[in-house]
């Protein structure tokens, strides 16, 4: 494992010389990544996929003293705006009364850590970079459009969780004497396609010392991507192909029935 | 076997997909309705996308309604030129439907009404149907021999409209005017409730226009057939949520299903048949009641936001 590390560090090593140092006097602690895999292709029989990120932190000098390092790795999936319903009973029948509309959602997020986070993360920062669940969503002004608007949020960060598109993993970061960390993040099977930003941060006693981004792509390949750009280039035909698929399998179906009969 | 569906995007196990098309294609060749009032609820409870639910539901429901009317066909139980009559009315009524749908996704209420819609008509004609189909069951019982089912074929001001025509499988001569009203009616609700319409069409035919049973299930089939490709290509070509892959796997099982379904539906008595899609029908308006008059365990629902 170890050995399989260092050479995924020694080969993810030129990259590190583009990764640039935040904030000028924490600027000898950087960090070296990678990716098990930055392709994802979703075929007919995808069941989700296992990502490793892993990494090593990198200095001239040896650890400062003070806060322990901690590390914070985020996956988000491509965002989409939302509508948010809430039903009410009138006239003894639930109905959607209330409704917020979200700038824009994460379709997957998943937050892994070092330890909990608002221990490990100073509000002004997350607030920078837009680490926890509650700061990816983006929901400006919905305060307006119904009462309790933060019930909305809350009840979009729980259907998602449920659903185990939206993730906490407290503590699920290994880090290795302040040096090496890797993270193991699933990508659910109901996922479409596009680009996942993956986030590493180092950080200490709250701050962010340095923060790298990777990407993966999440493609459909074979006959998955054959039929979803057809229904999307070609909707009509599309339609009429699965109309004549019907058709042809109602016929067949009768006529091997005869068959089988007689 | 999961396998993953290219327009829904999400991995569904592919033999549960095959059953479910089973057992709702079973009910469709049984009884001569198209399946849709199952397949759209069970594909949700299943975890496939509303939209995506509701436009390959319907796709199925071609294959099911093709298989099964072959069979009647070969019986002669297709009375194709009233299969015409309705169908000129259901296309009527569905352009009207699509209109009316549009107005209520705009006031974000058609969810409600939907779900209004399935309880108020299937309450209606299931346990109309219900109450007549035991009636007669209990009748034919005591009196030992199986009465044919009570058709309108007593004169009434229907017969007096104008416009007359020969419907010789049928075996009926009356006016074009109550079957178009019904095929609208039927395509009407069909677009609305994203339904073939066959649960409505079948009790209407037969109470209201007075065809005999052994030709309702095959013309109300031919007639399900032409609305539902008209939903399919309507749903493909609008909002693109038809997915191919998970309708393939749906019409495997299903055609067989249906297949299966119409042999044993030749086994049945008239009343019998009855009885039991009544109570199927029942059973689906008595959950959709709950669905609205108990508490949701989660109150609050995501709709993804299309953007203009």
């Amino acid at each position: 494992m170890i050995r399989g590390l260092a050479l995924l560090l020694a080969l993810s090593l030129p990259q590190a010389a583009a990764a640039q140092p935040l904030a000028p006097d924490t600027k000898h602690e950087t960090i070296v990544t990678g990716l098990s895999q930055n392709r994802v292709q979703i075929t007919t029989n995808y069941e989700g996929s296992d990502i490793l990120i892993y990494g090593a932190v990198k200095r001239e000098t040896p650890p400062p003293e003070g806060p322990r390092l901690e590390v914070i790795v985020t996956v988000e999936g491509p965002s989409q705006p939302l509508v948010l319903r809430r039903k009410e009973r009138i006239a003894g029948i639930w109905v959607n009364r209330a409704a917020v509309t979200i700038d824009s959602a994460p379709s997957f997020y998943a937050v892994t850590t070092t330890g909990p986070l608002p221990e490990i993360l100073s509000n002004t920062e997350d607030l920078r970079y837009r680490i926890s669940l509650g700061q990816a969503i983006r929901a400006i002004g919905i305060s307006a459009e119904a009462e309790n608007s933060g019930d909305f949020v809350e009840a979009l960060q729980r259907i998602r969780m449920d659903e185990n598109r939206y993730r906490m993993a407290i503590g699920r970061v290994q880090l290795l004497q302040e040096t090496l960390f890797r993270a193991d993040v699933d990508l659910p099977a109901n996922i479409g396609d596009g680009s996942y930003k993956v986030r590493l941060f180092i950080l200490r006693g709250g701050k962010v010392i340095d923060q790298q981004d990777r990407y993966i792509a999440v493609r459909k390949t074979g006959l998955e991507r054959d039929l979803f750009n057809l229904a999307h280039e070609q909707p009509f035909i599309y339609g009429v192909i699965s109309l004549l698929m019907a058709a042809v399998a109602g016929w067949a179906a009768s006529a091997g029935f005869r068959y089988l009969r007689t | 076997m999961q396998i993953y569906l290219p327009i829904a995007e999400v991995s569904i196990n592919a033999f549960l997909l095959l059953g479910l098309g089973g057992v709702v294609g079973f009910l469709s060749g049984m009884f001569g309705v198209g399946g849709g009032f199952l397949i759209t609820p069970l594909l949700l409870f299943i975890g496939v996308p509303p939209g995506v639910a509701v436009a390959t539901g319907a796709n199925q429901v071609v294959a099911s309604s093709i298989s099964g009317m072959l069979v009647q066909m070969k019986r002669r139980g297709v009375d194709f030129r009233m299969g015409w009559v309705l169908l000129v009315g259901g296309l009527l009524g569905s352009f009207i439907g699509v209109r009316v749908f549009a107005w209520m996704t705009a006031l974000g209420q058609i969810d409600l009404f939907v779900q209004l819609s399935y309880v108020l008509f299937l309450g209606l004609i299931g346990g109309m149907m219900f109450v007549e189909s035991l009636r007669s069951l209990i009748r034919s019982r005591r009196q030992g021999v199986a009465l044919p089912v009570k058709r309108a074929h007593i004169h009434t001001w229907v017969h007096r409209l104008p416009l007359k025509m020969k419907f010789r499988v049928s075996g009926l001569y009356i006016s074009l005017i109550p079957p178009v009203l019904i095929g609208a009616l039927v395509g009407f609700l069909s677009a609305i409730m994203g339904v073939g319409g066959g649960f409505i069409l079948v009790p209407a035919m037969i109470y209201l226009l007075g065809m005999p049973t052994r030709v309702v299930v095959g013309t109300s089939l031919f007639q399900i057939i032409f609305t539902t490709s008209f939903t399919t290509v309507m749903h493909a070509v609008n909002s693109q949520t038809v997915d191919m892959l998970l309708a393939l796997l749906l019409i495997v099982g299903g055609v067989v299903g249906a297949q299966i379904g119409a042999q044993i539906s030749v086994r049945l008595q008239a009343e019998q048949l009855r009885i039991l899609l009544a109570l199927l029908v029942l059973a689906v308006c008595f959950k959709i009641a709950l669905d609205l008059l108990l508490q949701p365990s989660e109150l609050f629902s995501i709709t993804p936001l299309v953007l203009p």
